[in-house]
């Protein structure tokens, strides 16, 4: 007897079909992993569990949760389930969670509304709930609000208000895509624990194979609101029948080809980074003592050959991001040296690095937040062209323009577009495009294809490689994600609190890291392979 | 947040001290001498530098100023040059009827201004949301004297529920003096609350559109606790900040609806001490104005740091 069962469901936005006789079961006490790319239809099926669906939207067919009619449910009826039977987890924790109201009371007011207890008697469940989900009392008091704890912490607190009254269904949305491996490795753990507990059902929604695989019991796929695949885990993953699972599961392990491989050994160093320390100042905790600094960067020294692709992971809030924003001078260190092209670049002027500028550019992570939605793809793609010695002549900047996109797979048309008419791909293609106008030496890409689906990322991660052999461009990628590290680079920088604690050959770093770092990263990291590997060996 | 308050008082003194000295510096460019003005058309070269004398108006620049300020402190603002009675006094009297009248309409405002924002913010793109939008565009556009004269032709010359027009004092007792206050506070007030609407509606529908609200509609709380649970007080600072802006004009700025129902308010008194060149008493007033306007907008500072905890850690 299924928990939910849904039937033929339809949903329609306006005239657009969302999705398309969609059917799903989830049992209790078993974890049913959804998983598309992004735009298949995955957080409006949970939504419309929810009935929380956009007012606009009309969906048919059968939803059937715990014997009720979802679809035929009233409001009232519907704000009964929410969050008493059925909880939700959202993907961003750092916007999920209301600014202005404490832990506790956003903890507590689900018991308050659903069980009508008192205030005392609803904030010590809520205590007990948040000790549960690993946020005890001496650290996390009641009174704590949102803006104080981290990403992985606020998670947490969703968590426990969608599990406060031990819901039957609990339907979590991409709940780890926001954080790093060793936070998601937690709090995968924390919902495994959750639902052998409560013998709660779970709807993991999910773009992450590897993360569906050690989760799930049974996948369903779906792509362009229609259900392509429904099944065991292992078994789907393993067998791979149908085309559209065997592509996802391809893409997810896509590694680029690169013939070439650049030696370390090589001419002298394109970068060198030589004891590099960057304090910030820490909050000042009384009017009279000067506010402790705080390290973010501590005493890291490296060096990167011309055309030599290096990753440097690590988890949010190692300082990896902060080490970029110096090495691209856009931050100042607070000692150390760093010299490009063998030209020291710490301590100068603006107008004394514009010839640096002109060899080093970057990409960042999100293909959405990175461009004016006012400019067109032409003035965007030629903004790094002001650093150029000889400003070029509009039919001149044109050519540039043109060629950088046909680099990068765009066509001339797509010049005098809009960045809103292109996809996230298409975006991240043309960061790329921006990034390699101005023919620079050195790439920072900033964690450059998190925020894309599998077969997008796999299609940029070919293009990172090519524009590398082709170009000679050498890359500091930047990265929690050690799937990208192992595909695209030739050496790996572990950072931990500041410092790099390890590095090495990227397979070997990968394959046997050392420190205890690197150590929980790997350990941490989804790995599509072994998941399967570990599932068939548990179904014997 | 004790920082927090301290540093925003610190803020406030430091622009009340720079705002004094701009006024004084601004009147004394001003053209148009008192002395001679009092004196006028006319008084001889010596007797009105006989009265420069008097008036203190001779002194070095520094000297006056610190005169004004110290004067400004302990209440003296000095004489009326027209009326040649106490400034304070002139203010005073004035005060009690603009500041009711400012609080009244700044409540009327808010009370009418929230629940509006709310039903559209909540419906928005539907039939109410567009009809109560039409109608704060319509409150925006109209000017408020025109609203005076509708209101006085309904409630006072048609229903006879309060007087047309004047003041009788609050000697006259509290009923009284409130009911002539009534119908200029909801004409001024009608035009504010249709502004506040429209922010708090914006202010309300951006917040709708957050993450958390989501969060607490999947807790299970119906639409109308989630709208004043969680909405409204994220959506509360641009509507502060709004109310802060709307106390400082409906203090002085009510010159015309002043007129309209013939009450000696604040903006009458500084209308006639400019035609007047009474410049002590525009002085007085303009500061007087600078202190309200600085305190309004340390309440607001101070109503942030309570609405939104994230502003209190900061200095």
């Amino acid at each position: 007897m299924s928990l939910l069962e849904i039937e033929n469901l339809s949903l329609m936005i306006g005239d657009t079909p969302i999705l398309k006789a969609v059917e799903l079961s989830v049992a209790p006490g078993k974890v049913m992993g959804l998983v598309g790319e992004s735009g298949s239809g995955k957080s409006m099926t949970a939504l419309t569990i929810m009935q929380l669906l956009p007012y606009a939207a009309r969906a048919s067919g059968r939803v059937s949760f715990d014997g009720i009619d979802i679809l035929a449910a009233t409001e009232d009826q519907m704000c009964a389930l929410r969050g008493d039977d059925i909880g939700m987890v959202f993907q961003e924790p750092m916007t999920a969670l209301n600014p202005v109201k404490t832990i506790g009371e956003q903890v507590a007011e689900g018991i308050r509304w659903h069980t009508k207890a008192s205030r005392a008697d609803a904030e010590d469940r809520a205590r007990k709930m948040l000790d549960r989900v690993g946020l005890p009392e001496a650290k996390f008091p009641l009174s704590r609000y949102p803006h104080e704890l981290s990403g992985g912490q606020r998670q947490r607190v969703v968590i426990a208000i969608a599990c406060a009254l031990k819901p039957k269904l609990l339907i979590a949305d991409e709940p780890t895509t926001a954080l790093d491996v060793v936070l998601q490795a937690q709090i995968l753990d924390l919902l495994r624990g959750l639902v052998s507990e409560n013998r709660m059902g779970l709807l993991l929604i999910s773009h992450d194979l590897g993360v569906v695989t050690e989760m799930a019991d049974r996948i369903t796929v779906l792509r362009h609101g229609e259900v392509m695949e429904t099944g065991d885990t292992a078994r789907t993953l393993s067998e791979q029948l149908h085309p559209y699972t065997r592509q996802l599961a391809l893409a997810s392990m896509h590694v680029p080809a690169r013939p070439k491989t650049h030696a370390v050994s090589q001419s002298k160093p394109l970068l060198e980074v030589e004891g590099v320390t960057r304090d910030y100042s820490g909050r000042r905790t009384s009017l009279f003592q000067r506010p402790t600094p705080i390290r973010a960067v501590d005493d890291v020294s490296l060096s990167l050959a011309p055309g030599q692709s290096v990753a440097l992971v690590g988890r949010s809030g190692c300082g990896k991001s902060t080490l970029a924003r110096m090495i691209l001078a856009l931050d100042k260190s607070t000692s150390g040296t760093i010299r490009f092209r063998g030209e020291t670049i710490t301590g100068r002027s603006e107008a004394e690095l514009k010839a640096a500028r002109r060899d080093m550019q970057v990409v960042f992570q999100d293909p959405y937040g990175s461009f004016d939605p006012r400019l067109r793809v032409e003035k965007l793609v030629a903004e790094p062209l002001h650093v150029l010695e000889k400003k070029p002549t509009p039919a001149e900047r044109r050519e540039m323009v043109a060629h950088a996109l046909h680099e990068v797979g765009l066509g001339v048309s797509d010049m005098d577009k809009y960045p809103h008419e292109f996809s996230g791909g298409q975006r991240q293609r043309l960061s790329i495009a921006r990034a390699i106008i101005t023919r620079p030496k050195l790439v920072v890409a900033d964690e450059p294809v998190s925020a894309l689906d599998v077969s997008i990322r796999a299609q940029i991660l070919d293009l990172f490689a090519e524009l590398n052999q082709k170009l000679g461009i050498a890359y500091l990628f930047i990265t929690h994600d050690l799937t990208v590290a192992r595909a695209i680079t030739d050496e790996v920088l572990v950072m931990h609190d500041g410092r790099i604690v390890e590095r090495g050959k990227t397979s070997d770093v990968l394959d046997h890291p050392q420190s205890e770092a690197a150590k929980a990263l790997v350990a941490a990291a989804p790995d599509l392979h072994r998941a399967i590997a570990r599932r068939l060996q548990e179904q014997g | 947040m004790t920082a927090y308050l301290l540093k925003r008082l610190a803020i406030a003194i430091a622009t009340l001290i720079l705002a004094s000295m701009v006024v004084f510096a601004v009147l004394e460019i001003l053209p148009g001498d008192p002395a001679r003005l009092m004196l006028g058309l006319n008084a001889s070269a010596e007797q009105v530098e006989q009265l420069r004398n008097q008036m203190g108006l001779n002194a070095p620049l520094v000297l006056r100023y610190l005169h004004w300020v110290g004067g400004l402190l302990s209440l003296d603002f000095g004489r009326s040059y027209t009326y040649s009675v106490p400034v304070i006094d002139l203010v005073r009297e004035r005060m009690a009827v603009s500041l009711p009248l400012a609080l009244i309409a700044l409540a009327l405002s808010t009370i009418i201004a929230i629940p509006v924002g709310l039903y559209s913010a909540s419906r928005r793109g539907r039939a109410g949301d567009t009809i109560a939008m039409g109608a704060a565009q319509l409150g925006v556009a109209v000017p408020n004297f025109w609203f005076a004269l509708m209101l006085i032709y309904l409630f006072a010359v048609w229903l006879r529920l309060v007087p047309a027009g004047g003041f009788p004092g609050w000697s006259a007792g509290v009923w009284p003096a409130l009911k002539s206050l009534l119908l200029p506070a909801v004409a001024l007030a009608l035009p504010q609350a249709a502004i506040l609407a429209r922010v708090a509606r914006s202010a309300l529908i951006e917040v709708l559109n957050e993450d958390y609200i989501r969060t607490a509609r999947a807790k299970g709380l119906p639409y109308r606790a989630v709208l004043w649970r969680h909405a409204l007080r994220n959506a509360m600072i641009p509507v502060l900040t709004i109310l802060g802006l709307q106390f400082a004009f409906l203090l002085a700025g009510t010159i015309i609806i002043e007129n309209v129902f013939y009450l000696p308010g604040l903006g009458r008194l500084v209308f006639q001490a400019i035609t007047q060149r009474d410049l002590i008493v525009v002085e007085s007033i303009v500061m007087l104005l600078v202190v309200a306007v600085i305190a309004v907008n340390l309440v607001v500072d101070v109503s942030y740091a309570i609405v939104d905890p994230r502003l209190r850690g900061r200095q």
